[in-house]
């Protein structure tokens, strides 16, 4: 086993659905909340997956990090205008403050963190 | 200090997954560079149909993931790294996996090949991470999009190169795809699945899909097709309301309301990073001894031995740098047919090795 798979199995991101997606962003606080919208048969969202679930052990202290699965919870990504998977939307006091599109490789995630924990 | 290996394979595709299963096999030490975007295209697809030895077909991603455990087992050591700079000139050959800190993450997809160009002279005056004997490069290819006015605006909103990705948020909604070739097709079948209607777009008189594709395509009762008609503009505001599209016989343009557009016009081999290392040809498709092209007919001819066979045929223009896959295909571009290329490109580089003469 090499250290990705070892850390990712430590760590899952928890999964938002559309009954608690509110009240998690409002529990959250002013802690960055980013939220990566998937669903199963998108092959890059297959990419983002481990990558979700390694930050949100390493970065547990200061940001909430978890996952919307649009194909359960389809109404809070047509809420969000989600048209493209998979999307990562970065809160912050409940409202949206960034946003990527398309998989983009994980120094991406770690930059849009990074940009919303020392905002 | 550089690592030093004897291979490097650039790519994770159906080529480079399979050169690595070879080459792990033959117990070389190698690393191959994944880049973020693993897997290649067919991370894109749903189905794959055509790739023998599955049936029932099987997911794109899944195989994928399969091809990369299948190397891992055999001791490919693994790199979701891009490449972001080679110096091909000497041997032990140089690679860079670095990018300068106040260069976009994203710069190895998303930056125009000049500033590509700019930014790999900058990565080239930092220390090397891997110094290597031989390199395999296997590239493969990345979606061409139409370059019309509003396409890169509206990205994600309305306007999308992966319809087995998106189709589910077209539920009811009238919608177009632009190509016609096998891609263009299956994203035209993704598409019926949800959608109200799909129109297809297309610059020709005809379809260069596959058969079955087309018939499967043509004889759904959402599709329409526009033949002899290109997209020319996307319309709208925060997201995709309309297109223009033109009629390129009788050169009249008219708007349609649509909620999405697909791009499947095609691949360009992603060779930028290779331009000045190694011989490309007119279209950035590199030469080997077995491209079938005209420089690949006369680098065949430059390298036949004396029983008059062709030595190492998936030698680039640079003496232990092989290539495969799509970004070396003019014609085929299949997935069985790229991983054909990494199995040959990995037995030649470990053939090659074998007659380096020992340091």
């Amino acid at each position: 086993m090499n250290d990705t798979q070892a850390a990712t199995q430590q760590s899952h991101a928890p999964h938002f659905s559309t009954a608690d997606f509110d009240q998690q962003l409002k529990d959250a606080g002013d802690k960055p909340v980013m939220v990566d919208f998937y669903a199963d048969w998108c092959g890059p969202c297959k990419l983002a997956a481990p990558i979700i679930d390694r930050l949100s052990g390493e970065y547990a202290d200061k940001a909430v990090i978890a996952k919307l699965d649009t194909d359960e919870d389809n109404e809070i990504a047509a809420k969000y205008g989600i048209q493209s998977i998979p999307t990562v939307i970065m809160f912050k006091n409940g409202q949206e403050v960034n946003r990527k599109i398309g998989f983009p490789g994980e120094p991406v995630y770690r930059q849009m963190l990074e940009k919303a924990i020392a905002a | 200090m550089s690592e030093k290996r004897s291979l490097v394979i650039i790519g994770s595709g159906p080529s480079g997954y399979t050169a690595a299963l070879y080459a792990a096999r033959a117990q070389l030490e190698l690393t191959l560079f994944a880049g973020y975007q693993s897997g290649g295209q067919l991370m894109w697809t749903t189905d794959i149909e055509n790739f023998p030895g599955f049936v029932q077909g099987v997911a794109g991603p899944q195989l994928m993931s399969d091809m990369r455990a299948q190397a891992e087992r055999f001791g490919a050591q693994i790199r979701d790294e891009y490449v972001t700079a080679v110096d091909f000139s000497q041997r032990p050959f140089k690679i860079w996996n670095t990018l300068p800190d106040d260069v976009d993450p994203e710069a190895m997809t998303k930056a125009s090949a000049e500033e590509l160009q700019a930014i790999t002279a900058r990565v080239k005056k930092l220390e090397p991470a891997i110094e290597a004997q031989s390199v395999i490069i296997s590239t493969g290819a990345s979606s061409i999009m139409l370059n019309i006015p509003g396409e890169q605006k509206f990205f994600g909103h309305g306007v999308s190169t992966c319809a087995v990705c998106d189709a589910a948020f077209y539920k009811e909604k009238d919608t177009y795809v632009v190509g016609g070739g096998d891609s263009a097709m299956e994203d035209t079948l993704a598409l019926t699945k949800f959608a109200k209607s799909v129109t297809v777009v297309h610059r020709r008189e005809a379809f260069k899909a596959s058969k079955i594709m087309q018939d499967r395509v043509l004889n759904n009762p959402k599709v329409k097709v526009l033949w002899n008609s290109a997209v020319t503009k996307v319309n709208g505001e925060d997201k995709v309301t309309g297109i223009t599209i033109s009629d390129l016989k009788n050169q009249t343009s008219w708007e349609v309301p649509t909620d999405g557009l697909f791009v499947a016009i095609g691949h360009t081999p992603m060779t930028t990073i290779f331009k000045d290392q190694v011989l490309l040809d007119e279209h950035g498709y590199v030469v080997t001894r077995q491209s079938h092209s005209h420089l690949g007919v006369e680098a065949a001819q430059a390298a036949l031995d004396e029983k008059k066979l062709v030595a190492y045929p998936s030698m680039t223009s640079v003496e232990g740098v092989f290539a495969a896959g799509d970004v070396v295909d003019v014609r085929y571009k299949q997935a069985i047919t790229a991983a054909a290329q990494g199995c040959s490109a990995a037995l030649d580089a470990e053939k090659w090795l074998e007659a380096l003469p020992t340091q």
